[in-house]
């Protein structure tokens, strides 16, 4: 089976810092850039086309495209939060594509760490929404908690079958050395923790890091003159959600849309994938993703991600096998780039022997922006390897 | 749980919806509606985002709704009930549950606006629920 791809990902790199405390935010995407031009066995001087969002710093790309000593012919910057990367990798393939750029290299980096906590946003007065909901105190946590409670109150979804997801990514995070968190916890473990705001516990949250991430994409024509780790991009989709002018709905994501659309474009279905690589901030946010691309009957989430049915090995659906943001690392708490960046090992055959998904061939990665309980960007990819 | 109430920030105004503040500032919870197609909308804007007609006009909002959703908030010095309150009208809005056992609040509670001062001019719509 041989099918058709727009563009390749040839090269992927996760920076292993986890506390970036001498390190700039430039030269961390310089870093993570230089990564994955080597893993691609290119050169920075191949890159054409450059694609970043709003944790690069400068204006767009061009103070990067500077640092880096790039010259382009394409830029892209758009940015919807940790669902940008996703977004990007669809936009590189559709400039390849239209033969407006050759390689194209996106980054991801930032050390949230090292800067004090502030406000969950602030996108400044004339941010229309702000005045309607900063003065209420909505931070990133209980933004989620309230999807999270709607979904509870409507499905009957538990504290329990949320803990599973977290469970899950446990288990993969003990074998990344990398990883913030490296201990496999119990559904007992997820519920003794504190409660931060009703009703995530703490350990239904993801880790705070620094690092980063980047992705080389090709064309097909150099893709082949690079090798068999080339990974196809298959099919992507895209979409935002809002509040709709106050008519909401916050049981569900922008991946109804987004993963419809990228499915189709692969010519494939939910239940034709090995691995789900799935941006988790919180253990809702992958619950509910999985719901919107079609793993299970809407509501039926909890069921699904309950009893390790997403742990590698033991379950029907491996996710997020580099312990995912919830253990492993949330550079810049933006997850999108690092699911991409698993699923690619995956699909090489490169992950951790312990969670490496045998004979892995299709991979979804789906990333997710700005905040699920007001408004937020959805992107899904859909990837295979070289054979696939 | 719900003694030690925070202050509340003072929320950006722009001149598209200084009359909602100055509404609030008065004990009145007003709302947008649309002339052309006639539907509400949350937050208030010039243009209708269902119809994008610039036909807009001002209307005080009987203030009772049902809590859609929320979440206790509980890591900080003063806890705080955040919420998305459905209001009679048909919209939904964000807003924080006050007076009240935090650990009573529910889903589909009746619950009536009242005002909470900011630290600056301006007042906040909050909820309160019905008949405890």
């Amino acid at each position: 089976m041989s099918r058709p791809s727009k563009a390749y990902i040839a090269g992927a790199y996760e920076h292993p810092t986890r506390h970036a405390v001498d390190i700039s935010v430039a030269q961390l995407h310089a870093d993570v850039a230089k990564g994955a031009l080597a893993d691609a066995g290119l050169t920075k001087d191949d890159v054409d086309g450059y694609f970043c969002a709003g944790d690069a710093p400068g204006l767009g790309g061009l103070s990067m495209a500077e640092y880096m000593g790039l010259n382009l012919r394409y830029t892209d910057t758009t940015e919807t939060g940790g669902s940008s990367y996703v977004i990007h990798l669809g936009h590189a393939a559709e400039a390849i594509a239209a033969g407006k750029c050759s390689v194209a290299l996106i980054t991801l980096a930032g050390r949230p760490k090292m800067a004090s906590a502030g406000p969950s946003r602030n996108y400044g007065d004339d941010t229309p929404d702000t005045g309607f909901e900063m003065p209420f105190s909505p931070t990133i946590v209980n933004n989620y908690a309230m999807a999270a409670m709607r979904h509870c109150h409507e499905f009957g979804t538990t504290a329990e079958q949320l803990a599973w997801v977290k469970v899950a990514a446990s288990h993969h995070a003990q074998h990344n050395k990398h990883a913030v968190r490296q201990e496999v916890v119990t559904v007992e473990d997820v519920l003794n923790s504190p409660m931060i705001a009703d009703p995530l516990h703490r350990l239904d949250c993801c880790v705070i890091s620094d690092g980063g991430g980047a992705l080389v994409v090709v064309s097909p024509e150099i893709a082949k003159s690079l090798g068999d780790r080339c990974v196809k991009l298959l099919g992507q989709g895209e979409a935002v959600k809002h509040l709709n002018g106050g008519k909401i709905d916050l049981t569900y994501t922008g991946a109804v849309v987004s993963g419809p659309i990228a499915f189709a474009e692969a010519n494939l279905t939910p239940a034709d994938m090995d691995l789900a690589m799935i941006y988790d901030s919180f253990t809702i946010t992958v619950l509910m993703t999985l719901e919107d691309l079609g793993f299970c009957e809407k509501g039926q989430g909890g069921r699904f991600v309950a009893d390790g049915n997403l742990i590698s090995g033991v379950g029907k659906l491996p996710f997020n096998t580099d312990g995912g943001g919830l253990c492993n690392n949330h550079p810049t708490n933006r997850g999108g780039m690092t699911k991409v960046i698993e699923a690619v090992r995956q699909l090489r055959g490169e992950a951790h022997p312990k969670v490496q998904v045998p004979d892995c061939t299709l991979a979804v990665a789906h990333g997710t922006g700005g905040q699920i309980g007001t408004r937020m960007g959805s992107a899904t990819a859909i990837l295979g390897r070289n054979d696939a | 749980m719900s003694n030690g109430e925070r202050s509340y920030q003072q929320p950006s105004v722009t001149v598209e919806t200084q009359p909602y503040w100055d509404g609030t500032a008065a004990g009145k919870l007003l709302l947008k509606r649309c002339r052309d197609c006639g539907e509400s909308h949350f937050y208030p804007r010039a243009l209708c985002p269902f119809c994008f007609s610039g036909e807009t006009e001002w209307y005080e909002a009987s203030g009772r709704g049902r809590i859609y959703t929320f979440s206790v908030m509980r890591r900080v010095p003063a806890p705080y009930v955040i919420a998305f309150v459905t209001l009679d009208e048909g919209v939904s809005m964000m807003t924080n549950i006050v007076d009240c056992d935090f650990d009573s609040v529910a889903i589909d509670q009746e619950v009536q606006v009242t005002f909470r001062q900011t630290e600056g001019d301006y007042a906040l719509p909050v909820f309160t629920p019905v008949g405890g």
